[in-house]
């Protein structure tokens, strides 16, 4: 009743100033977001024409463009985005699915949650670049060794996070569980994986971008294809243009990843 | 009558590293059916072990509990616990948290839905049906947890402090509507509780404890001459006091 008068009566001149503050400052971050993109691209391509930085080596934002035509033309651009997307997404779906398990596995047994604990936290640390390499002579240069190697970055740190939100679960809540005769099955069915949600959905955020590093660390040692390749390619070829525009094209592909997980997270909400 | 619930000689210690300390020793009393019985104590003298003991969430080290003359664990008298939070799950309509229990227990029908849907307009949450927990005022969200409890149709109830999350009106309140729902409905019921005139104003027996380890003081039988028995009524009657001032002693020579 309260909300419906206040809509109903005339605002008040303190509320119009604040929405009108809130709306100038949310236009005063949109613009200078979009300035502060036109102002570097501007400067860069400005600097390259005036021969003031060498366009050999920092390229320019036309060259890049024009490279980015070229290989479109020819379609060999959409060769080496389908690889990487592909990848990564085969290694994110992968790392979310297996740490689910292992989190709740761990979860319903805290002995065994104890005993590898120290094993999770030694190849969390590890850097996992240094096991690309053993990956390739273990599964052979191809696709299956950059999954791996998406995996390998993203799966450890997941399962950890993933357990220790488990585990933070309101114990009174699992006791309600239990007093209804509930058995551990029920405690993790209807308690323990829906209050997790969101920590699932955030862990999933963090494991996006994982994944796309180790895959990109597995397209340089191990691809044939892919943004990974084309930047190791052409760094060794000197086409700066080449990997200027596979690191740009990389950013617009962790953006929109990023933005589709946002996605799902604002569906999930609307839904629980 | 026989009772239906008896504890005979329960015992029971907390163990850590550090050592042990003994919670409970001795403990004896029976529940008749429809009778109201609460359970005074100090804070931390293991009132609410107890109940999960009564309740078969933990195991009593020495001591028998009896369940309508069966012993707890081969009993199937039906057991309602309410703690001391609602525990609504904010994921969940209210609703589907009244349904949580009937889910577990695989007794999801046509005709136990239609129970849901009957004790909350009876008791008054009809148009919150389908709104999420958080939308309810505290005193809302405790009775939409007894909702969720009585659907079992439990034929003893177990409260675990369960107005003490409250604030002091809206607990009188709530402890008032809690106490006269039970009471039309013939539940027999054990309370837990700290708060000495909320035992009064709701049950036919007091057992008081010692504090820790804790062992029965005295138990204290409570009548009011009165025409309507609601707690509130009984906050107000003259015995109140007198029976308040037994307990409050009782508690201090004891504690």
């Amino acid at each position: 009743m309260a909300d419906h008068s206040a809509v109903q009566c005339k605002t008040s001149a303190g509320q119009r100033n604040f929405l009108h503050g809130r709306k100038m400052h949310r236009r005063i971050v949109c613009v200078s977001r979009a300035a502060i993109l036109i102002c570097f691209l501007f400067l860069w391509e400005f600097t390259a024409r005036n021969g003031i930085i060498d366009s050999f080596i920092f390229s320019s934002p036309s060259q890049v463009a024009l490279c980015f035509w070229e290989m479109t033309k020819d379609k060999s651009i959409f060769l080496h985005l389908w690889s990487t997307l592909y990848e990564t997404i085969a290694s994110f779906l992968l790392t979310t699915l297996i740490s689910i398990l292992a989190a709740v596995l761990l979860w319903c047994s805290a002995k065994l949650s104890e005993i590898l604990d120290p094993y999770l936290v030694v190849l969390n640390s590890l850097p996992k670049s240094a096991l690309a390499p053993l990956l390739i002579v273990w599964l052979g240069a191809n696709q299956t060794t950059i999954i791996a190697a998406g995996m390998s970055v993203a799966i450890f740190g997941s399962i950890l996070n993933l357990y220790t939100s488990f585990a933070g679960v309101d114990q009174e809540k699992i006791k309600l569980i239990y007093t209804l005769r509930g058995t551990k099955r029920h405690a993790l069915a209807k308690v323990v994986l829906p209050s997790s949600i969101p920590a699932i959905i955030s862990n999933m955020k963090v494991n996006i971008g994982l994944c796309l590093v180790g895959v990109v660390i597995g397209e340089f040692l191990a691809a044939r294809s892919g943004l990974g390749y084309l930047i190791i390619y052409s760094s060794q070829v000197f086409k700066m243009d080449w990997l200027l525009m596979s690191i740009i094209l990389l950013c617009l592909m962790a953006m929109v990843l990023y933005s589709l997980i946002n996605l799902l997270e604002k569906w999930c909400r609307r839904r629980y | 009558m026989e009772p239906i619930l008896e504890l005979k000689h329960i015992n029971y210690a907390y163990h850590s590293l550090e050592g042990e300390t003994k919670a409970l020793t001795d403990i004896s009393f029976s529940v008749s059916p429809g009778e109201f019985v609460a359970i005074v104590g100090p804070s931390g003298c293991g009132k609410s072990t107890l109940l999960s003991i009564i309740c078969g969430l933990i195991e009593a080290e020495d001591g028998q509990v009896k369940l309508n003359g069966d012993a707890l664990r081969k009993s199937s008298t039906n057991i309602g616990y309410m703690l001391q939070h609602d525990h609504l799950f904010e994921w969940r309509t209210v609703y589907h948290n009244v349904l949580l229990g009937l889910e577990i227990r695989h007794m999801l029908s046509a005709r136990s839905r239609e129970y849901a849907h009957e004790l909350l307009q009876l008791y008054g949450l009809k148009q919150f049906e389908n709104a999420k927990p958080s939308e309810l005022s505290g005193g809302m969200r405790q009775r939409a947890a007894l909702i969720r409890t009585l659907v079992l149709d439990p034929d003893i109830l177990l409260l675990d402090e369960p107005f003490s999350a409250l604030d002091y009106q809206t607990r009188l309140s709530v402890c008032d509507d809690i106490g006269q729902i039970l009471r039309n409905a013939h539940k027999t019921a054990v309370l837990v509780t700290h708060d000495l005139s909320e035992a009064v104003s709701l049950a036919d027996r007091v057992v008081v404890l010692t504090a820790r380890p804790a062992s029965i003081a005295k138990i204290i039988p409570i009548t009011f001459e009165l025409e309507t028995d609601t707690p509130m009524h009984r906050r107000n009657a003259p015995e109140f006091k007198h029976y308040f001032n037994i307990i409050w002693k009782e508690l201090n020579t004891n504690g």
